[in-house]
């Protein structure tokens, strides 16, 4: 069984015990423990089931490689799926529960399909549930789908309660993994004076090392690891971080860093986890490697592990994983492991080295310690089903013939280490086949290169294929230097640390064991194990032409679980290329993607949530409107009041409201969102007859004028008031979306086509409050708040006015988009809400009555003006809406001229704007589309017209609408119909002038 | 070619799955073919199929320079509607959607097409108009959509956020028959297919450079060889630029990286596709229980199959937003895919300035959900030299100025 | 997520502090030109895998346009420039040379 051993475990604090459960059942581990440590501790072996077959599953690894021991973490609003056992710290109270079974773990439905797995291959869906058509959609559909995923969603109504929060970082040079290669590489560069950010994943430093031994400048790895940090803490231009992974590596040295703050103390104040967001002009990948796992049959079986793994439970963590464990190896690392369990008094009844003629010291010492060694040897079978009860041996090289059978509760296999490569080939970096090593390798010839083109990043230790500890220091020391290099810190030639380790024999590569292992065995020969991807899944894609590696990866899921194939991908491909009877290389690698391990979306969204989630825009009156009940319609970033709706209105009611009492007497409007642009300099008037379609250049000094800006592709693209302010100044009005287009516009042109034309811009939106004073009293309550003359004569339509109002510096424009006498009164932004609260306060005694964007919208409608993003959509053209007349004639050229010309815009024959009036007095419905005669080539139904804009006016007392229809004007009079939205029920139109309301503009011009 | 089906898979596990034979013929290329095809992904692979077909042109070689399907069909988020507001595109999604819907039969090929339904979230007044008018044309187009109230929108989607400080959700435009696919199985499928019919497939078979005989394309040049050929297509999205270049023309075509991601597997808590474009991002889930998230393309030329982070960011974000409860699922993978960009955001399904050479191209973020469609149109364009589905989106429309803008009604995201 | 120096202010910005802008050195063509002249002005785009020249601006930073040199598969940035210019400057176009000998784009070399 599974225990913990009366003492060791040099990560434990076992005078700090911690509480936790697993599915429901009281577990206790020490302080220090991962889960997967604590729950080895406890005896539980079986932590999961896998994804298809639904096998028991015990943990595999101990870190951040594990594809089987995935848990429910928390419950309620904190519970996240899919937390690999082996990487979560414990804290008292910790709540785990194993993923993919029903009803329970031990006791599986969907177990069913492990007996089904000859009917289910690699593929099996591709060539199934095809017929009949309607049980796929109905029956078989539904049913893989909710068989489908891993751990338990999320409630639908969970919120996150916990914080994330973004950090910033630049750095001459970042080095990725604090083992010793790692703390050897930001030595050197610190040394070197760089600036140094040193990142690890886990919560310790030194990665392996202390687990596996040897000697450091004499010191014991665990002194010297010490020394180390000790070091680089003192150092100030060092900083460095545990539980800090790197993520992914980006274009031009940005890398993503994912620091876990509280996962391991959930108590604690602050974020849960950061998002470091780092430049770094180097980059060292000292991302150490991993142990490859053995195929033989039964190599899921929990109990089954990696002997990297045994070894850290047992050094780490003081678990012995089993009584009695059998070591399988192609290498000498797995001896280590024989080694130590023996040390810990544990049995290790064989070591199975593949090799014909074994290792080197380390089989020795084994052999000393009276560890029985069989060499050439391999395992055929594990035997056990919740648990390993033992071992078939045979020989490596035949087909399995058994030789003995060894009783064992744990199977501790190595098939060699392939170097972390992931973050190398994040942006590009290649990789070249190590034969002696069988592993692929960073090939620093072909680096990832950065903004300069030359490489910035350069892989150290063990990721970079230098897997014994004196060669794994030495070349942490050159990465380090190599960075610090090149960016300009000269590094001095300080002593690598001498080091004192065994000499290790050559591993022999092993991709199936033994070699020639017959179907039986290769069918339950695992190399994905969430996925259940096995040894004869990638022979059948290779039989069934599946060549390519990215072919065989996708049709048989090899190497897409959670674990991204860590402990899979080279097993497949190797398996892969022997189908295919080809060299691993020429089969090639499947393509490395960020993030190294999965990361949280909370932390890549960091702050901006609920109302951060982007910036507000606040006009200056904008508490005024939220104080009085308004209805907001989100505008771009702005809020705009929709309607002020009072105590039992309906918003219909209130703007029917708002109307009525605008252009009965006076309405208030905040148009402080509106766009305003000065262009300003002496080609000022050359540069505004580009913009616009009309003759701006002409424009007399004092006023104002409606103008129509296209794109150079023709479309009309925004609208406005231009205000001549003196001969050298225009004052540019946009429509509240348009502004920062607008203005990006105009620098466009200025600054890449027209450079020599002396010509300024400034977005001046926000210097200015700006408030629409409309209806029959508008001039009262101006003349009420004293200071300017805005009488007919002395302000006639179309004109401004700098004064003061009511003691506030003002601008005034007497402009109206309602058809009512209305001035726009523009305050520097700091007093617009002194503006409008005393307009609010002259105008009581005409019932002033502040109105959202909903009454102005239908005010503009019933007078026939045009809406941006209503009568326009991107593909009109000013010809469209009858506004030829703001087209000068008398202009050689402006923006959009040339694309107007195109022959299927220079043409009669278009959709044009009028006015629909129904003929029952209805509401047409909006973005209704009249159907005709007659249908497409592709069979939809001809089409005449669309209507652009439709509204109750209430002060018509019945519908109004404006549409674009074929040949419209020329129509004038007739009646079409417009579909709803069923497509079949219509609704009957005349064909009108577009303008509904005092077409001779009584009410504007008094 | 042995027909699929459960009991070809039960024959052949009795046998331990050792008689299935190869999904598709490893062809050599003959010297000559009536058509040529640059381009085995999705798009190419369905035009040849539908050549076959509908024309009954056989004579039919699929040139791939890498592996079958490892472009763009292979890498994005399997997304198939047809909820397009202008004609044009309503006619040939839709045609390619409901090509979908017996797709796996007509492969005998299972492609999983799940028609679980799309819905466009609409978070401004504008948006909602848009997709009202959406639904009005698709009314008459034959589509089948539905504008929808938040109510409906919380029932389709119990993990959204209808509230949200910022965007409130309005309503959606629901396509209750849209879905998705298995991306691979698709081009997996019609490979198969095509084999079948005896059109050769022809993998790790680079063109480098196109053979003319003064206006009139005569062949290809290839790292397996010259081939000639009266036809020729061209569907390398990505790199039609290129290929063009090759032919001697231009294209209003830009390059750029598009990306998306995978959250780690959950069972199943998503029935549909949700788009939600005020705030730039969609997601579904897979039938493997994955989040399946796509997010924006970068605004500069590019060739990397990666792309920026901050995309990737913006996305997230506005995901954790809509749909708070994934904030502690955590993103498993994201890659990148490099999507044609037109100069109205539409594809160009065309002759070109050179006689037999046919171009289909410029996708851009939306190419899966067309492949059948593109397929049978293009295939009719090539055989006869005119197809209602194709012949809106011509080369020429930019020289006229008749744009087919889907921006209009909000409809950019795919 | 490339960083390019913006020429104007000489920040090394980030990309998020800039704005792509499309293919550099494009004539415009107005009214009186001819229909396949605007179209290629308005439409048609280089697009070479390799040396390309862009334009971008430094949005949220000095505010200015500039053009830049750029490797469409490497992402090296040459240079970056003054966007008031109606060509790569010599001393860039040799140093693209001496990175990648016997590079085209458009009729430049």
């Amino acid at each position: 069984m599974s225990t913990r051993l009366s003492h060791g475990g040099r990560l434990t604090d076992r005078s700090t015990p911690v509480q936790f459960t697993f599915n429901g059942r009281s577990f206790s581990g020490y302080a220090g423990d991962t889960l997967a440590s604590a729950l080895l501790a406890g005896d539980q072996m079986m932590m999961g089931r896998s994804f298809k077959y639904h096998r028991p599953r015990g943990v595999v690894s101990s870190g951040a490689e594990e594809p089987n021991a995935l848990v429910n973490l928390g419950q309620g609003d904190t519970h996240e799926p899919n937390a690999r056992a082996t990487t979560t710290e414990i804290f008292q109270g910790l709540k785990a529960s194993s993923q993919n079974h029903w009803p329970s773990l031990e006791y599986d439905v969907g177990a069913v399909n492990a007996h089904l797995s000859r009917f289910l291959p690699a593929g099996f869906y591709y060539k199934m549930f095809i017929h009949p058509r309607p049980l796929w959609k109905h029956v078989y559909e539904p049913f893989i789908r909710q068989s489908a995923g891993l751990g338990k969603a999320p409630h639908p109504e969970a919120r996150d309660p916990d914080t994330y929060e973004h950090f910033y970082a630049y750095t001459d040079v970042l080095v990725v993994g604090g083992g010793v290669a790692g703390l050897q590489a930001a030595l050197e560069a610190g040394r070197a004076g760089a600036e140094v950010l040193l990142l690890e994943q886990t919560a310790h430093w030194g990665g392996r090392t202390p687990v596996d031994g040897g000697e450091i400048d004499g010191l014991d790895p665990d002194a010297w690891i010490e020394k180390a940090v000790g070091e680089l803490e003192a150092m100030p231009n060092v900083r460095i971080r545990t539980r800090t992974m790197g993520a992914g590596i980006y274009d031009h040295g940005y890398v993503l860093g994912y620091e876990r703050l509280t996962d391991h103390a959930p108590g604690q104040p602050g974020p849960r986890h950061r998002l470091w967001r780092i430049r770094a002009k180097q980059v060292v990948t000292a991302t150490g490697a991993i142990e490859r796992p053995l195929a033989f049959a039964g190599n899921d079986i929990p109990g089954v592990m990696l002997a990297s793994a045994v070894r850290d439970y047992l050094v780490n963590y003081g678990v012995a994983v089993g009584d009695r464990t059998v070591v399988v190896t192609t290498n000498d690392d797995g001896y280590r492991t024989a080694i130590a369990l023996k040390r810990a008094g544990l049995d290790v009844p064989a070591v199975l080295d593949a090799r014909e003629y074994g290792g080197g010291a380390l089989m020795d010492q084994a052999k000393e310690m009276g560890i029985r060694v069989e060499t050439g040897r391999g395992i055929s079978k594990v035997k056990g089903g919740k648990r390993v009860t033992g071992v078939a041996t045979c020989g490596i090289a035949g087909s399995g013939a058994l030789i003995d059978e060894i009783a064992c509760d744990c199977v501790a296999m190595s098939g060699g280490w392939s170097p972390v490569v992931n973050l190398w080939s994040h942006c590009g970096g290649k990789l070249f086949w190590d034969e002696a090593q069988a592993c692929f390798r960073p090939d620093t010839d072909r680096a990832p290169t950065g903004a300069d083109g030359k490489p910035f990043v350069t892989p150290a230790g063990a990721a970079n294929g230098y897997l014994y500890l004196s060669e794994t220091l030495s070349d942490g020391a050159v990465g380090g230097r190599t960075a610090a290099t090149a960016t300009g810190h000269a590094a001095g030639d300080a002593a690598v640390p001498e080091t004192s380790a065994p000499v290790e024999a050559a591993p022999r590569p092993v991709w199936m064991m033994p070699e020639g292992a017959p179907y039986e065995y290769r069918a339950k020969a695992w190399l994905d194990y969430q996925n259940d991807v096995k040894v004869t899944d990638v022979q059948l894609a290779a039989r069934e032409g599946f060549e390519s590696v990215e072919h065989t990866k996708r049709y048989t899921t090899l190497g897409m679980a959670t674990d991204q194939g860590k402990l899979s991908n080279l097993n497949g491909l190797a398996t892969l290329a022997n189908a295919l009877g080809e060299e691993i290389p020429q089969v090639g690698t499947t393509t490395f993607r960020p993030p190294y391990t999965p990361i949280s979306m909370g932390s890549i969204a960091g702050e901006a949530r609920g109302s951060v989630f982007q910036p507000l825009r606040r006009t200056p009156m904008h508490d005024w409107h939220e104080a009085h009940g308004v209805q907001w319609e989100p505008v771009g970033h702005w809020r705009r009041p929709y309607c002020f709706p009072k105590a039992g209105e309906s918003s219909e009611q209130a703007v029917h409201r708002e109307i009525t009492a605008t252009r009965d007497s006076l309405g208030l409007l905040d148009a402080s969102t509106l766009g305003k642009i000065l262009v300003k300099g002496p080609d000022a008037g050359r540069f505004m007859d580009m913009l616009y379609t009309n003759l701006m250049s002409k424009l007399a000094v004092g006023r104002c004028r409606y103008g129509l800006m296209c794109s150079e592709n023709g479309f009309l693209s925004d609208d406005g008031v231009v205000a001549r302010l003196d001969e050298d100044t225009f004052l540019v009005h946009t429509t509240t979306g348009g502004a920062d287009r607008i203005h990006a516009h105009m620098e466009e042109w200025l600054q890449t086509e027209w450079w020599d034309w002396q010509v300024y811009t400034a977005n001046v939106t926000e210097q200015y409050a700006q408030v629409g004073v409309v209806g029959p009293n508008a001039r009262k309550v101006l003349e009420k708040l004293g200071g300017m003359d805005l009488s007919a004569e002395a302000m006639p339509f179309m004109t401004w006015a700098d004064g003061t109002l009511g003691g506030l510096q003002a601008r005034v424009f007497r402009i109206s988009f309602s058809g009512e006498l209305s001035f726009e009164v523009a305050v520097p932004a700091g007093q617009g809400r002194a503006l409008w609260d005393t307009l609010m306060e002259a105008g009581a005694e005409f019932n002033a009555t502040p109105y959202g964007t909903e009454a102005l919208h239908v005010m503009r409608a019933e007078k026939g003006f045009i809406m941006i993003g209503d009568e326009t959509d991107g593909t009109v053209i000013p010809q469209d809406l009858g506004l030829d007349w703001a087209i000068s004639k008398k202009k050689d050229d402006y923006i959009g001229k040339r694309a107007q010309e195109r022959s299927f815009m220079d043409n009669a024959d278009r959709w044009k704007l009028v006015g629909l009036e129904t003929l029952d007095g209805s509401v047409l419905p909006d973005g209704a589309y009249a159907p005709t005669d007659g249908k497409t080539r592709n069979g939809q139904r001809n089409t005449q017209g669309r209507v652009t804009s439709s509204y109750f006016s209430p002060t018509l007392g019945k519908g109004i609408a404006m549409g674009l229809v074929h040949n419209g004007p020329d129509r004038m009079g007739e009646v079409i119909s417009f579909a709803a939205a069923d497509g079949t029920t219509m609704t009957e139109a005349r064909i009108v002038n577009a303008v509904f309301f005092d077409p001779e503009g009584k009410k504007q011009n008094v | 070619m042995k027909r699929y089906s459960v009991f070809a898979v039960a024959r052949q596990a009795l046998s331990n799955h050792q008689g299935w034979e190869r999904a598709w013929r490893n062809a050599t290329p003959k010297k000559r073919y009536d058509v040529v095809i640059v381009g085995a992904g999705g798009h190419g692979l369905a035009t040849a199929y539908y050549l076959g077909k509908n024309f009954g042109i056989t004579n039919v070689a699929v040139i791939e320079k890498g592996w079958l399907g490892g472009g763009n069909t292979g890498r994005n988020t399997t997304i198939i509607r047809s909820n397009y507001l202008q004609d044009p595109s309503a006619a040939i999604y839709e045609k390619s959607r409901s090509l979908y819907e017996t797709m796996s039969q007509d492969l005998n090929y299972n492609v999983m097409y799940s028609p679980r339904g799309v819905l466009m979230l609409a978070q401004t007044e504008h948006e909602v108009r848009g997709y009202r008018r959406t639904a009005n044309a698709n009314a008459l187009q034959g589509v089948d959509t539905e504008f929808v109230s938040p109510k409906r929108v919380k029932e389709i989607v119990p993990i959204i956020n209808l509230d949200g400080p910022r965007y409130p959700v309005l309503g959606g435009l629901w396509q209750a028959r849209a879905g998705t696919a298995r991306h691979d199985a698709v081009a997996w499928g019609y490979a198969r297919a095509c084999s079948d019919m005896g059109i050769d497939i022809i993998q790790k078979c680079e063109v480098t450079g196109v053979r003319r005989d003064g206006d009139r394309v005569t062949g290809v040049d290839t790292t397996k060889g010259q081939i000639d050929c009266d036809k020729l297509g061209i569907l390398v999205a990505g790199h039609s630029g290129h290929l063009a270049g090759m032919a001697g023309f231009r294209l209003p075509i830009e390059s750029v990286a598009l990306q998306a991601l995978v959250s780690e597997p959950i069972k199943p808590i998503m029935d549909c596709v949700v788009m939600a474009n005020t705030v730039h991002g969609y997601m579904s889930q897979s039938d493997k229980g994955e989040m399946v998230i796509g997010g924006g393309a970068d605004g500069y030329n590019n060739y990397t199959q990666r792309g920026s982070f901050h995309h990737i960011e913006e996305t997230v974000r506005a995901l954790v937003e809509t749909f708070p409860m994934v904030s502690r699922l955590k993103m498993l993978r994201q890659w990148g895919g490099i999507v044609d960009m037109t100069g109205d955001r539409s594809p160009i399904l065309s002759k070109t300035p050179v006689e037999g050479v046919f171009i289909n191209c410029g996708w851009g973020t939306g190419g899966f959900k067309a492949i059948p469609g593109s397929g049978w149109g293009f295939a009719e364009l090539m055989a006869r030299g005119t197809s209602p589905l194709c012949d809106e989106f011509s080369l020429g429309r930019f020289r006229e100025g008749r744009f087919i803008d889907e921006s209009v009604a909000a409809g950019v995201a795919h | 997520m490339l960083t390019i120096q913006c020429p104007h202010c000489g920040v090394q910005a980030e990309e998020t502090e800039l704005s792509p802008g499309g293919e550099a050195h494009l004539s415009r063509f107005g009214p009186g030109s001819e229909d396949q002249d605007f179209e290629a002005y308005l439409f048609f785009r280089e697009n070479p895998k390799g040396v390309h020249f862009e334009r971008w601006r430094h949005v949220h930073g000095c505010g200015k346009w500039f053009h830049a040199a750029r490797c469409t598969v490497t992402m090296e940035v040459f240079g970056t420039y003054s966007a008031q210019t109606t060509e790569p400057p010599k001393a860039l176009r040799d140093k693209i040379s001496e990175k990648r000998p016997g590079w085209t784009w458009r009729d430049i070399a």
